[in-house]
């Protein structure tokens, strides 16, 4: 199998494991990088097909999106919406002091 | 990728110790849809509520939930873009915006960023003591808002309230054709005017219904465009303007010094006056979009457009010209009438079939001086046009006088009751027969010999006269008549 065209490089792995705030050890990053450019070669095979012509796939389904009435039909939770909190008070959620 | 040809004029440049300066603005202005629920779910978007009452499951990011998009805001943002001349684009998708914040619990924002529902468009707006300027709008799309962090009610904690999570919001982005502070805080007030009049968002600047980033970069007067820095949710024309004041000096000191402007976002502190770094990591831009997968795109039919295009209503500027030219109020006058709908409506009720003239100088001098006072908006005035519009009536059949009808339109403020109802129970008709005026007239003459020997000498003593008359009639004698009587019985 090909080396895909754009390889994803041990710094990248690191930098989109910081992004979506994943742990990644610097001993993992070269396989996860391998596995991640076996991927893309994998698709890259795609780019052989003749797409002259096609306008680009934006969905599966060949349909629009369907659209919802401008009503309030769900509100008054709050128990439901706070149960998996692992705290919350007077009706918050409470977490961890984060301000910029 | 952008470029900015108009240069600012000279009054607008910004010395600095090694010659002038020119601003370049552009901004993103975010508008609250004027929709009862929110973007992609079915809760309540009322303002105040107690925390965490109104948010679906599908806006607390649980797991399962399918967003489905609300038509009446996608109506809402056709119907902004076409108050913006703009290009509605019949195509249009959401995307995922991605980064992790406490009040994001999607951990991604839905919004549109490849294809907006609108595109490019312009507005004329008029900053304060300067020429009209033309602004280009880039685009305008739709998206969710985020929840509210609380910081102050915990040392080490943030308390949230995802009631505003998923609240619709537009956001609509200029081209940088802005070259002064007066001109990006007259865009945000035209912009303000429009959304307003289309009825798409309240315009609530201090509820944070229509709040601002603020693009500035500086450069030599027509030369290279400059790094840019972005303010944050600013949210008033005031704040706005002295952010780019301080912004702007930011930058003249740095690049005069050698420096160089980094490219980041920075916050707005209202109570110092200046803007401060927000966000130092690098990469807290990357937002890595894409299609978002739980939603298909939107189509919009030329039916479903044309149908928007039809009601659509006439527009501040449309109406100001109009004023101007169907009841002959000075173009100032013109603006304050029209500066919102309810506004223009009411003094469009008062002047029909009167004298615009007289109706406006009564709705902005005695009825905005009252509500002014009684701190009320023109919305809960106690006075209706059909009200105030009976009393200038009496005014115009010489019932009353004007100075009488200002009494009577304290009492009607007062809620005693229509200008007809007051003039007959407390007997305020305008004495007009002449017998009556001529018999007060006697008796002060009659009562006063001293002063009518020194009127003879000091004409000027007429109006001791006319203020004894006018006390005789409780202030129902016609003036005039009263003038004209005691002038010849005092043979002045």
């Amino acid at each position: 199998m090909a080396e895909p065209q754009h390889g994803v490089s041990s710094t990248d792995v690191k930098k989109i494991a910081r992004l979506a705030r994943l742990h990644v050890e610097d001993s993992q990053c070269g396989a996860i990088a391998a596995d991640l450019n076996g991927i893309l070669a994998w698709i890259e095979q795609l780019a052989e097909v003749d797409v002259e012509g096609v306008e680009p796939m934006t969905s599966a389904v060949a349909m629009k999106a369907p659209m919802r009435a401008d009503v309030v039909t769900t509100g008054g939770i709050r128990d439901l919406i706070l149960a998996n909190a692992p705290k919350s008070d007077d009706g918050f959620f409470v977490v961890p002091r984060s301000v910029e | 990728m952008f470029i900015a040809p108009r240069v600012a004029d000279k009054k607008d440049w910004l010395s600095g110790e090694t010659g002038d300066w020119e601003l370049i603005i552009g901004l993103e202005v975010h508008a609250q849809i004027a929709s009862k629920s929110k973007l992609f779910s079915g809760a309540s978007t009322e303002f105040g509520a107690a925390p965490n009452t109104q948010v679906a499951l599908v806006d607390a990011g649980l797991p399962g939930m399918l967003p489905v998009v609300n038509e009446f805001c996608v109506e809402q943002a056709v119907r902004t873009g076409l108050g913006l001349n703009a290009q509605i684009n019949k195509f249009s998708r959401f995307d995922r915006k991605n980064y992790f914040y406490v009040d994001l619990p999607q951990g991604y924002q839905i919004s549109q960023f490849e294809f907006p529902v609108v595109g490019e468009g312009e507005i004329e707006i008029t900053p304060e003591d300067g020429e009209p300027v033309i602004v280009g709008i880039e685009r305008l799309h739709l998206e969710q808002d985020a929840g509210k962090s609380v910081h102050d009610l915990s040392p080490d904690e943030t308390y949230v309230d995802l009631n505003r999570s998923g609240v619709a919001l537009m956001e609509i982005v200029s081209k940088p054709d802005m070259r002064s502070a007066a001109e990006a805080s007259a865009y945000v007030d035209a912009l303000r005017q429009i959304v307003r009049a289309l009825g798409t968002c309240d315009g609530d600047m201090e509820k944070g219904n229509l709040r601002a980033d603020v693009n500035v970069s500086v450069r030599r007067p027509g030369g290279e465009l400059g790094t840019r820095c972005e303010i944050k949710n600013v949210n008033s024309l005031r704040f706005i303007r002295q952010a780019i004041h301080y912004e702007a000096r930011r930058h003249i000191e740095i690049l005069e010094a050698g420096g160089e402007i980094d490219q980041e976002t920075r916050l707005f502190d209202n109570v110092k006056g200046e803007t401060r770094t927000m966000r130092s990591k690098e990469d807290a831009h990357d937002y890595r979009y894409f299609p978002d997968p739980d939603l298909l795109p939107l189509e919009l039919t030329d039916e479903f457009i044309a149908k928007i295009k039809a009601d659509l209503p006439e527009l501040p500027e449309a109406r100001k010209a109009r004023f101007v030219e169907q009841y002959g109020v000075p173009a100032y006058d013109a603006g304050v009438l029209t500066a919102d709908k309810a506004t223009g409506d009411y003094f469009e009720a008062l002047a029909a079939g009167r004298d615009a003239k007289i109706a406006s100088n009564w709705m902005m001098g005695e009825l905005f001086g009252a509500l002014n006072n009684a701190e009320l908006g023109l919305a809960d005035s106690p006075i209706s046009a059909e009200a105030l519009g009976g009393l200038i009536d009496r005014i115009s059949d010489k019932t009353i006088s004007g100075k009488i009808a200002k009494d009577v339109f304290g009492k009607m403020l007062a809620g005693e009751g229509t200008a007809d109802t007051i003039i007959e129970r407390d007997g305020l008709k305008q004495v007009t027969d002449m017998g009556a005026i001529e018999g007060f007239v006697d008796e002060v003459i009659a009562a006063n010999p001293d002063q009518v020997e020194k009127a003879k000498q000091n004409p000027k003593l007429l109006g001791f006269f006319v203020g004894q008359v006018m006390k005789k009639s409780q202030g129902k004698a016609n003036p005039k008549a009263v003038n004209d009587l005691l002038r010849s019985k005092l043979g002045l």
